[in-house]
């Protein structure tokens, strides 16, 4: 944060928040601190009359009353639950355990009015101390330094970031040609983008997005325009659904290893717990139901709902599709235990494999099965490689999920003029269906490419069909199979090797040394200085062992 | 509008979801419905509803329009579309540098330079709406309270405590002093909160007023602030009208007074802004959280994944917004027209007989219709406003739905219509006071 001359603004204690927060499950909060420096030397100078006896029992004594102290002198009302109809709170209590409730009791041991800084929520305070895990750190550094191959050819090379670079031109090609007319219409009229609109979108993008997700499905579903909400970004659609389905304080089972972002998108402002289901490598880390059965039951045994599952298909970071059977599986499941099921689909279109992409939606239309129960998430930041336009696709066959989704899409609604572009640009079948080939050839390429040169380091990784990453398997190269050999590595290959890559305890799994590689974001040149410096690294990780 | 529930739901959906919260079943709302259903149309459709309950300027297109012609540049894809690559993968959550520096500079240009504005302090959201309910969030835990002054703005009901869980404690203010805000009313209200057990995290207002059409005065400013600094808590200052003040000695920002004060306790302040009313713009959806809390730009910033800006749109408002003829010339000739609206709207309810509070900002004006009333309490406002929706064809907002304490007074808008579209409007009250002294 630049601080400039004009603002004399005094910085909140730094620590005070993030103090409260690592408190332990210990009564009395602070006041167990401040006793402790208190008891020791007190115990040191009783010792010399009355022995151990005293010596014990007056820092006792002290504590408790510096207890009371405390608690009579706490600033601000009395504090009691919030009431019923919120009863979120009274389950984050619950699962999110004393540590929240005690930050905010924490800011109030100041007395009113002190001239200390006002008080942030509890929610507040947990997002201001997340933000370090090594998926973001190395988004930030790559930030500060990025590889340009003729300005900064030391620079960090990403390949962290789930984008598609690839075929940015064929989109810029027909924005430049069409753009404004697409904007503007041809009265070149501004009350056509300035106005309020349905602030769900527009019913003529819903449909120009129907058709789109149908073609990226190769035509074996046809959706309803009707029952699509759109959001800015599919960020946005995540959590926008995870208001409607579920409370605060209960849990979605989310299968892992799984998208880093999800922790953010889910938790943050609708406060409803992951809970991680592992998958392994063994059966290339395929579903299991299983695994969400035993998952389900052991969350039921501690008090947790569950409210629904959420799947990313083609998913991130592994890149497999699930199969019919999977997916059938998967949908009595969630009827069995009369829960939700979202799917991520938002890698629909960038399947580059022999294996065929089945959605959700095509089971959903022809089985005799609940359709209340299963939403579709899309967006157009991969498929289209427009990531800064923010649209996202919230697509359910319930009725009272969709009503609900239409009305919080005025807090994540799109730009009127972007969606008079978007569409121009889906309604011209001739460039929707030259990009969509295109886009699958180019990632086929370049996956092909990616992967070849990782295995001819020696690095495997999992079969997969869709997405814009590899999922390597780098054990052979960690010092210590666990997390912090795994971070060694991650943190080698970006500080030396200069490449950011994402670590698989990014994305929760279970088994150490795998790590996603994001290959849309390279032009051709730079897949050999990729695999150079991963030799780079990988030599000197050999060589010490 | 209600959700109808479905009678044997197979799966549960959420308390948010289930919940009314959403404040949608509202007269402020129904009127809504019923212009939608028979719109008035000077050619096909000259007796249909008048839409006069909708904050929308559209007084001030042409300029835009002209500037769009002029700048083909503004828009990503413009002139061979340099920086294109990098803008369209833009997804960042700080948002354009360029468009945040426009926010902040055009900002300033509405205070006339006597605030400035940090670009780094400028989050973005995708609209006013987002960043209300946004900084609630990250001010306010569930079962919190925050302060409002009555009569406030209906979407507050919703912005502020559907998904947050966030209670308001209203600030009472009557029209004996025409409805300012004043110290009694504030502990009032914090008492008030305080005897339920709620926490208050801070004190709401909007600045120019909606539904007052007024701005708020520099020492009433200054007592709120004494009196949040007093009580530890928090000012959200909503200013998104603050463009579209006539004239614009007449406007104090918040800002302002804390500039003067060299920034002292300024940590707890924040100030929300817009470009959807004093640019006309509500389809662009662009929102602003300004702070001088280190701790809220940070939160906020990360919070604001959920509510991004396109970055086309970034791109295209970052033009027109750092090109200082454009913007200083657009925001005089809006504050002009705004004005002669509002004299056009007042001369004609002072020539049906109606009186209205003296307004100096806004689109709409508020109008005091209590002599009119049957019954001097709220169902006697209904009925009038049934009355004026069914049978004058005008679709205004009735104070009960802004929480006014005191029946019979309402929110007509102005901007929203055509100069010919506003004399039909007036002609109608007119001819409907005439009938009525009959």
């Amino acid at each position: 944060m630049t601080r400039t001359p004009f603002f004399r603004a005094r910085l909140p204690d730094p620590d005070e928040d993030s103090r409260a927060a690592v408190t332990t499950s210990s009564g009395a909060g602070g006041g167990w601190g401040t006793a402790m420096r208190v008891i020791v030397p007190l115990q040191g100078v009783v010792q010399g009359r009355g022995g151990l006896v005293l010596g014990s029992l007056i820092p006792c004594a002290l504590c408790y009353f510096l207890q009371l102290y405390l608690k009579r002198h706490r600033s601000g009302p009395a504090r009691t639950p919030p009431p019923s109809p919120s009863s979120s709170a009274d389950h984050l209590s619950e699962v999110t355990g004393a540590v929240l409730q005690r930050s905010s009791s924490r800011a109030h041991l100041s007395p009113r009015g002190s001239g200390g800084p006002a008080h942030v929520s509890s929610r507040a305070a947990l997002i201001l101390r997340g933000g370090d895990s090594p998926y973001f750190v190395g988004l930030k550094r790559v930030e500060e330094d990025p590889y340009d191959a003729v300005a900064n050819p030391n620079g960090i090379i990403q390949l962290g970031l789930a984008e598609n670079k690839l075929c940015l031109d064929l989109v810029c090609e027909w924005l430049v040609a069409n753009g404004n007319k697409a904007m503007l219409g041809d009265e070149a009229s501004i009350s056509r983008i300035a106005t309020y609109k349905p602030l769900d979108g527009l019913m003529e993008l819903k449909m120009a997005v129907t058709d789109f997700m149908s073609q990226a499905t190769e035509r074996s579903v046809s959706f309803d325009p009707s029952q699509i909400v759109l959001t800015t970004g599919s960020t946005a659609a995540i959590e926008t659904l995870s208001f409607c389905i579920a409370d605060g304080g209960n849990a979605f089972l989310v299968p892992t290893p799984y998208y880093p972002g999800f922790d953010r998108d889910i938790k943050w402002q609708s406060g409803v717990e992951i809970i991680p289901v592992p998958c392994r490598s063994s059966d290339n880390f395929a579903l299991s139901i299983n695994a969400l059965d035993r998952a389900f039951y052991q969350a039921k045994k501690r008090g947790v709902k569950v409210r629904g599952i959420i799947i990313s298909n083609p998913s991130n970071p592994v890149g497999t599709v699930l199969s019919r059977e999977t997916l059938y599986s998967l949908i009595d499941f969630v009827t069995e235990k009369n829960i939700h099921l979202i799917c991520n689909e938002i890698f629909a279109g960038s399947t580059q494999g022999a294996e065929e992409f089945v959605s959700v939606a095509e089971i959903v239309d022809s089985e005799d099965c609940d359709r209340t129960r299963v939403h579709i998430v899309y967006g157009l930041s991969k498929d289209l490689c427009l990531t800064g336009f923010n649209v996202g696709v919230i697509y359910s066959l319930n009725e009272n999920v969709v009503a609900a989704a239409k009305k919080l899409s005025r807090f994540s609604s799109v730009s009127t003029p972007t969606q008079r572009l978007l569409i121009s640009m889906l309604s011209d079948a001739r460039f929707t269906q030259n990009f969509i080939r295109v886009n699958r050839e180019r990632l086929r390429k370049m996956y092909v490419e990616f992967l070849a040169g990782l295995k001819k380091l020696g690095i495997e990784c999992t079969k997969g069909n869709g997405g814009f990453s590899c999922w390597a398997d780098m054990s052979g190269l960690i010092r210590s199979y666990n997390e912090k050999g795994e971070i060694e590595l991650w943190d080698k290959l970006l500080n030396m090797g200069k490449i950011n890559v994402t670590p698989g305890s990014s994305c929760q799994c279970i088994e150490p040394g795998w790590f996603r590689f994001c290959f849309a974001t390279l032009s051709e040149n730079d897949v050999p200085v990729v695999m150079e410096r991963i030799r780079n690294v990988s030599e000197t990780c050999k060589s010490r062992s | 509008m209600a959700i109808e529930i479905n009678p044997v739901p197979s799966v549960q959906l959420s308390k948010v979801a289930d919940s009314e919260k959403h404040g949608e079943n509202s007269p402020y709302f129904a009127g809504w419905k019923a212009y939608d259903e028979d719109p008035y149309n000077e050619m096909t459709n000259p007796s249909g509803v008048i839409q006069m309950g909708l904050a929308e300027n559209q007084v001030s297109f042409d300029m835009l329009e002209d500037y769009l012609e002029k700048h083909p540049e503004a828009s990503i894809w413009g002139k061979g579309a340099p920086g294109f690559k990098e803008n369209a993968l833009f997804q960042d959550y700080h948002g354009l540098l360029s468009f945040r520096k426009a926010m902040a500079s055009f900002m300033e240009q509405i205070r006339g330079g006597r605030a400035r504005f940090d670009p780094e302090r400028v989050v973005l959201t995708a609209g006013a709406t987002a960043a209300n309910e946004l900084l609630t969030f990250i001010l306010a835990d569930p079962g919190d309270a925050l302060l409002v002054p009555t009569p406030y703005y209906p979407g507050f009901d919703r912005d502020l405590r559907w998904r947050t869980g966030v209670r308001i404690v209203p600030i009472h203010c009557n029209s004996s002093n025409n409805f300012q805000i004043t110290p009694q009313a504030l502990e009032a209200a914090y008492e008030n909160a305080e005897s339920m057990n709620l926490r208050v995290r801070g004190v709401l207002i909007t600045n120019p007023s909606n539904p007052l059409g007024a701005t708020v005065q520099r020492a009433v400013l200054e007592e709120i602030l004494g009196f949040v600094t007093r009580k530890n808590i928090h000012l959200i200052s909503d200013e998104i009208y603050s463009g579209s003040v006539f004239s614009s000695s007449e406007f104090v920002s918040v800002a302002e007074i804390l500039e003067s004060r060299d920034y002292k306790e300024c940590e707890r302040v924040h100030i929300v802004y817009s470009l959807s009313k004093d640019l006309g713009l509500p389809g662009f959806r662009v929102g602003t959280i300004y702070s001088y809390n280190d701790k809220v730009v940070t939160t906020a910033r990360r919070m604001s994944s959920f509510t991004l800006i396109s970055s086309q749109t970034q791109h295209l408002l970052a033009s027109m917004l750092s090109n200082k003829e454009f913007t200083s010339r657009y925001i005089e000739t809006n504050r002009a027209r705004l004005k002669k609206r509002y004299d056009m709207i007042i001369q004609g309810l002072k020539r049906a007989g109606i009186k209205c509070l003296r307004g100096n900002a806004g689109l709409f004006c508020w109008m005091n219709l209590s002599p009119l009333l049957q019954k001097p309490d709220r169902e006697g406002e209904l009925d009038l406003w049934k009355t004026m929706l069914h049978e004058l064809k005008l679709n205004i907002s009735p104070g009960s739905s802004c929480h006014c304490s005191e029946p019979g007074w309402f929110r007509v808008c102005f901007a929203n219509m055509s100069e010919q579209t506003l004399e039909v409007a007036l002609a109608r009250i007119h001819n409907y006071m005439d009938q009525r002294k009959r």
